[in-house]
């Protein structure tokens, strides 16, 4: 094995440290008692006093990191990285109705945007129209609503949609939401190979953590394979899934099973769609990441090179994928939405702007960050241009973007990135036997694993073992702080009443006889199992909402509830 | 005498599917010796005040992460009070802007639980509650 260090230097190494900790290291000690008996990282993973060449003795550069743009793309997928071209700075913004959100997009695009991101509001995230009876009081909150390909239209009201690529944040309506986009793209005369962006459409997580399920388990994950088979082979710059690690992170997890739970989902997702009789290298390459970046800085830097690593690997030996594009780990971050803290908002800035980088030495293709005013609603046009700010003053002030994988070698990082990776195959193995992740899901058992983890988090803060500003260490009575916080001003009822006004209206209309037998040869080819994605299409073009399309697959494939556990 | 453990129920209404809070807070006020009543995701606040009076519980906490606190919170007070039950203390928890918190107190709710709160200091507050329900004689 060609290993980076010689055995007679790690010999040296580990004499020297050994005597290092009898007579140098006593006697700071006795100085400076250590903070804390044990150290660890949020994800409890133990950390040494000091890393050396010994901590990586086995270290061999070629297995595990290789060249930038080559296998096994431990140090990034791009050969020059941001040298040539930065990452995508994509904030994920919506709110209110398409008017209002056309003008926030509109803005962030004038403050040096590159990419956008579009939040739904609740209603649209779970497939109901406005005017449902529980969308009362939740229409255009934490996103835009969306009823009708009209919304649509107005959302994208002068944005080229041939010149931005934009991600959607959509899970069991993505099939509706994409149509819509589509459709509004070849209104503006965009031909089909230029459109480009991402549907999130990643069902097995929403079972897991986000909980904006819809379908059953199988039809949610049949539904989206629809989306990725039809989108390969008619939106080549489409990014049809966006595996998310994110919102299992969030809803709990620690890094270690934000990495294992996620890739086993790509794992489950590779073998549906090759077991349509589709080749790996026809999709692999269009499949794309979506990762937390949380506040333990090189945690979540050793779990961004992990991830690559560990892909790489799987498409490579498991799946046997010969294109080189297949093997990139390709993935958008977001900053920890959950480590930001109600008091003392102001510090979420500099939360934020830690997270980021942590996201850009791990190599990220696009990054949202979070306005400091999230732990109380959707970010003021304010709040989210500082949260933009912090990325562009990440990549033109402080020279981390200047050298590809600048950590790489750090012997505490590396040991971190092996350690990280060690634990996440072990996961992935139970979940192997379990028979892969959609039978893990059906079992509940990443389920299980995320409540444990998020109890013993907040425990560990509340008994003082591990730290956040503001909450359990120099805490501050004064609520002034957070009073004084200029938050987003608008008025939902009045955008609901609005929302519902213009659906009423293009219901009255529209060809109602074509909606009808759009939804109706919809529902057939869903029973009969046919890739829904043409018939959505159909419908959406005919101004079907998007509840009568979402109604439509409800009676093939019914809908689900979740057993109440804790 | 045995003292009947408080019995309280842990709501989540409105679509948004946050679980990770009210899950956190149903094991914690658990592990502190209460009965638990978890609803799930997506509840009605009708569905909760049926749950509340049939379970008959000694306090309903509802969490809310998708910023439609006011118009599920004034709904459910609304329904209580409809229905007698409105002896039953209610205390929320989510991301809840401060002017927001006034608006929930002043329809009644008794506590309201930002980010960041200690589990302990929610188990404190159920309890006090819960006691002091019992103590003004409560329903029943």
């Amino acid at each position: 094995m060609p290993r980076l260090f010689r055995d007679e230097e790690i010999e040296k190494i580990e004499e020297n440290l050994e005597r290092w900790e009898k007579e140098t290291l006593p006697k700071s000690l006795k100085r400076f008692p250590e903070r804390m008996e044990k150290f660890t990282t949020l994800s409890d993973i133990e950390v040494d006093r000091v890393y050396t060449p010994a901590h990586i003795k086995d270290f061999d550069y070629w297995e595990k990191l290789g060249l930038p743009g080559e296998y096994p793309y431990t140090r990034g997928i791009h050969a020059s990285m941001y040298r040539g071209r930065l990452w995508t700075m994509r904030m994920f913004s919506g709110f209110g109705g398409p008017e209002e959100t056309n003008k926030r997009l509109k803005f962030l695009i004038s403050h040096g945007e590159t990419g956008l991101s579009l939040a739904f509001d609740y209603p649209t995230l779970v497939g109901i129209d406005s005017d449902d009876p529980m969308a009362r009081g939740e229409v255009g909150i934490v996103g835009v609503a969306v009823d009708t390909l009209r919304d649509m239209e107005i959302i994208f009201d002068g944005i080229n949609m041939g010149e931005v690529t934009t991600n959607m944040t959509i899970n069991p309506p993505a099939p509706v939401l994409l149509s819509m986009y589509v459709a509004v793209a070849e209104k503006q005369g965009v031909p089909y190979e230029r459109i480009g962006g991402t549907t999130q459409n990643d069902p097995l997580k929403e079972f897991i953590a986000q909980k904006s399920y819809v379908f059953p388990p199988e039809p949610a994950v049949k539904i989206a394979m629809d989306l990725i088979e039809w989108s390969v082979k008619n939106l080549p710059k489409w990014n049809p899934i966006s595996i998310s690690g994110y919102h299992i992170r969030e809803a709990g997890s620690d890094a270690v099973q934000e990495l294992a739970f996620t890739i086993a989902d790509g794992i489950e997702y590779v073998r549906q769609l090759i077991s349509r009789g589709l080749d790996v290298d026809s999709f692999a390459h269009r499949l794309s990441f979506f990762w937390d970046a949380h506040i333990n800085f090189f945690e979540e830097i050793a779990k961004f090179r992990a991830a690559r690593r560990m892909w790489a690997k799987i498409m490579k030996e498991w799946f046997n994928a010969k294109k080189e594009r297949s093997l990139w780990m390709r993935f958008h971050t977001q900053t920890a939405g959950v480590s930001l803290t109600a008091q003392q908002p102001w510090n979420n800035i500099v939360r934020t702007a830690i997270e980021a980088l942590a996201a850009v030495l791990g190599g990220t293709q696009s990054l949202h960050t979070n306005s400091f005013d999230e732990p109380f609603r959707v970010p003021s046009e304010f709040a989210a241009k500082i949260a933009l700010r912090t990325q562009q003053i990440i990549a033109y002030e402080t020279g981390v973007a200047d050298t590809v994988d600048p950590l790489a070698g750090s012997y505490y990082v590396e040991w971190l990135t092996d350690e990280i990776e060690e634990r996440a195959w072990k996961y992935i193995d139970r979940i192997e036997r379990l028979g892969g992740m959609l039978e893990a899901v059906k079992k509940g058992f990443p389920q299980r694993e995320l409540t444990e983890t998020s109890y013993k988090f907040q425990r560990d803060v509340d008994e003082g073992r591990k730290f956040i500003v503001g909450v359990n260490i120099f805490v501050d009575e004064d609520v002034d702080e957070i009073r004084n916080v200029p938050l987003l001003d608008f008025n939902q009822e009045e955008i609901e009443k609005r929302q519902i006004e213009r659906l009423k209206m293009i219901k009255s209309i529209r060809n109602k006889e074509k909606v009808e037998s759009a939804l109706a040869e919809l529902e057939r080819a869903a029973s009969r199992g046919e890739n829904i994605m043409p018939y959505v299409l159909s419908a959406v073009k005919a101004y079907a909402t998007l509840g009568e399309i979402m109604g439509s697959l409800k009676r093939v494939y019914g809908v689900y509830v979740e057993p109440p556990i804790y | 005498m045995i003292e009947k453990p408080v019995k309280v129920l842990v709501a989540k209404i409105g679509l948004d599917g946050h679980d990770r809070g009210a899950k956190v807070i149903a094991r914690a006020l658990k592990d502190a010796g209460m009965e638990v009543v978890y609803t799930g995701i997506r509840q009605t606040p009708e569905q909760v005040v049926l749950s509340a009076i049939e379970e008959d519980v000694d306090v309903i906490g509802v969490s809310i992460l998708s910023g439609a606190h006011v118009h599920h919170i004034k709904r459910l007070m609304e329904l209580l009070e409809k229905e007698g039950a409105n002896d039953i203390p209610v205390v929320v928890g989510g991301t809840i802007p401060i002017p927001d918190v006034d608006k929930l107190k002043e329809m009644g709710v008794k506590e309201v639980f930002l980010p960041g709160t200690s589990l302990k200091y929610i188990v404190d507050v159920v309890r006090r509650l819960a006691k002091e329900r019992s103590s003004v004689g409560g329903h029943n």
